[in-house]
């Protein structure tokens, strides 16, 4: 029997009780926040619970929010064929935080950390082979972090003095151009802050 | 006496032209059977998230088209129908129409190409033949309706780009009337070709809860009888309004997914007659001038048009705070878009689902205990486009 979403959040918050954190729906789909302890116990539960029957995992992914305290979020979505159910599950964690791996639940949660490992830096405990799997051989830093360039730090060309491939840091006859698209019609960035300066002295 | 036995290993690709793409395969090899498999993909990667979060929503779909570059509009769709859901807008009921003709059309350009490039694997070299002049006869499509063979960058949020140009729609009506006699064609080429079911009955075979617990999706799916098609489970634009089969397999061999994707053409032509035969007539877009570029003709006449057109096209529109997952059925399997809005007007993060990544992962589970010769025939199945694998 197919259950709807909101029940389902009953589900998820009846039985994971003190696990959630946070649960919402936006979109028809349940957002649930967990702590990174009790990650592999919800994803369990949720796979092998005879209501949820979350069975497949779509993907693993991570946020980067930098400058905040816990600076990544790393997401995992599931499906459920038999309720037509999609859930959203989010760990807030810091930089230095070790999150359990979930290879052992689904098979296919492999290659979506190592790719989480391989753009984020964020590492996975017990995971049966954590290497970079997008990038080149020997590359280095974590691409999708807010803190790494658009244009990297290297490139490679082919050298023909020493008859191979290298790399180089990257040289940019022009510099990269962020454009502000800010609207003037909302009134530029310093007139702005004039303004709110003002108000603060007026008040 | 005791058998010796030592494992060789064997590097397949990164140049190869079974591998349909750049993959690199590292084979270990007990004699010719294989023993484990680890795919070496990102050759083709170009940081395509990345990108996305710094260019304008707008500017990213061209991104969405190469990622499965045969079937480019499937891809934008999605991106759409996410950016779509946050900014909560309506697609006029026109546009709506004409996405589901493009990605029906994209089914078959991707369909084709895989069961041409199947049977080219293992043998057969006249069925890419024939299937490649109806892929020319469809990208011309592509191109009168976008302007460009392949990456049509033609869907936006809020519906599609550009009308249909005259004369359109009856010729693929006169397509629609002519393709079945070519999928028939293909058919008796390999349908029941001895060769080509020795290589295909019993290969590469996927249980239901092995496609499950690899998170297959599409025909790999539905190749092992799960009746399972985001089509029809959780309809998006108007799909609701068409009636069509979803065929599934038996065995979930490599034979019954080409079946599934024979199958699965003949149903996309009759979605794709169905849509022309319905096409109401109403505007393409959402009339949003705020999300949607007014047209031309207005430029010259109305201040409020011309503001608007610069507006989107140098800031975009600014989409509100907010996360979500959409996906969409897409010839590959489920490829599905995770976008989060910082309300600014560009992504904070888009995270691509692509089908093909989970469906190579399990090539060392499929690939045990096969021989060599069987990695192809695999490959082919799984249907990949690097494209979209390596992002």
């Amino acid at each position: 029997m197919p259950i709807t979403v909101n029940d389902l959040e009953r589900t998820v918050n009846s039985g994971l009780t003190t696990s959630v954190k946070k649960s919402e729906i936006n979109f028809k789909q349940l957002f649930v926040d967990v702590n990174v302890e009790n990650l592999t116990s919800t994803i369990l539960f949720l796979k092998t619970n005879d209501k949820c029957r979350f069975k497949q995992l779509i993907d693993i992914t991570a946020v980067d929010y930098l400058g905040r305290e816990k600076r990544f979020k790393v997401v995992y979505l599931l499906l459920s064929h038999e309720n037509n159910l999609r859930i959203i599950i989010n760990v807030h964690i810091d930089e230095r935080v070790i999150v359990p791996s979930i290879a052992k639940i689904f098979p296919s949660a492999n290659w979506m950390e190592r790719e989480v490992f391989d753009m984020y830096g964020v590492s996975f405990k017990g995971h049966p082979d954590l290497r970079r799997i997008l990038t080149d051989y020997g590359f280095e830093g974590y691409p999708l972090r807010k803190d790494f360039p658009l244009t990297g730090h290297t490139e490679v060309r082919y050298s023909e003095a020493k008859k191979k491939v290298i790399s180089e840091p990257v040289k940019l006859d022009q510099e990269y151009r962020d454009f502000d698209f800010e609207s003037p019609w909302e009134g530029t960035k310093y007139i702005r802050q004039e303004e709110e300066k003002n108000k603060v002295k007026d008040k | 006496m005791t058998k010796k036995t030592k494992t060789m290993n064997l590097n397949f690709g990164p140049q190869h032209p079974a591998a349909h793409g750049v993959l690199r395969l590292i084979l270990e090899l007990d004699g010719e059977v294989v023993e484990k498999v680890d795919p070496h993909i990102g050759l083709l990667h170009r940081g395509t998230e990345k990108l996305i979060e710094h260019k304008t929503y707008m500017q990213a779909v061209p991104y969405f088209d190469r990622l499965d570059y045969v079937a480019p509009m499937n891809q934008e769709h999605a991106f759409a129908l996410a950016i779509e859901n946050l900014l909560n807008i309506e697609v006029p009921i026109r546009g709506q129409y004409i996405r589901v003709l493009f990605c029906e059309i994209g089914r078959i350009l991707s369909h084709l190409l895989n069961v041409t490039t199947q049977a080219l694997d293992v043998g057969a070299l006249t069925p890419s033949l024939w299937g490649f002049e109806e892929r020319e006869t469809l990208m011309t499509f592509y191109e009168r309706v976008s302007g460009s063979r392949l990456h049509a960058n033609y869907f936006r949020a809020g519906g599609v780009h550009q009308d249909l140009p005259r004369g359109l729609s009856e010729d693929i009506i006169q397509f629609c009337h002519t393709f079945p006699k070519v999928i028939d064609d293909l058919e008796t080429l390999l349908t029941d070709n001895r060769i080509f079911k020795q290589r295909n009955v019993d290969i590469g075979i996927v249980t239901k809860d092995e496609a499950l617990e690899h998170s297959f999706s599409g025909v790999m799916l539905r190749g092992s009888g799960i009746a399972w098609d985001l089509r029809k489970s959780q309809p998006y634009d108007c799909y609701q309004n068409f009636n069509f089969k979803i065929p599934i397999g038996k065995n979930g061999d490599c034979y019954d997914r080409y079946l599934c994707r024979i199958e699965e053409m003949r149903q996309s032509v009759d979605i794709i007659k169905n849509c022309i035969d319905k096409m109401p007539s109403g505007p393409v877009k959402n009339i949003d001038g705020k999300i949607t570029p007014p047209p031309k003709k207005y430029l010259k006449e109305s201040m409020e048009a011309l503001i608007h057109h610069f507006k989107l096209f140098s800031e975009g529109f600014r989409v509100p705070e907010g996360e979500i997952y959409a996906a969409v059925e897409a010839p590959k399997g489920e490829f599905g878009v995770y976008l989060i809005s910082d309300g600014s007007n560009k992504p904070y993060k888009c995270k691509i689902r692509a089908p093909g990544f989970s469906h190579l992962q399990a090539m060392d589970y499929l690939m045990k205990g096969h021989m060599l010769a069987d990695v192809p025939a695999v490959l082919g199945s799984l249907d990949l486009v690097f494209g979209e694998v390596d992002r």
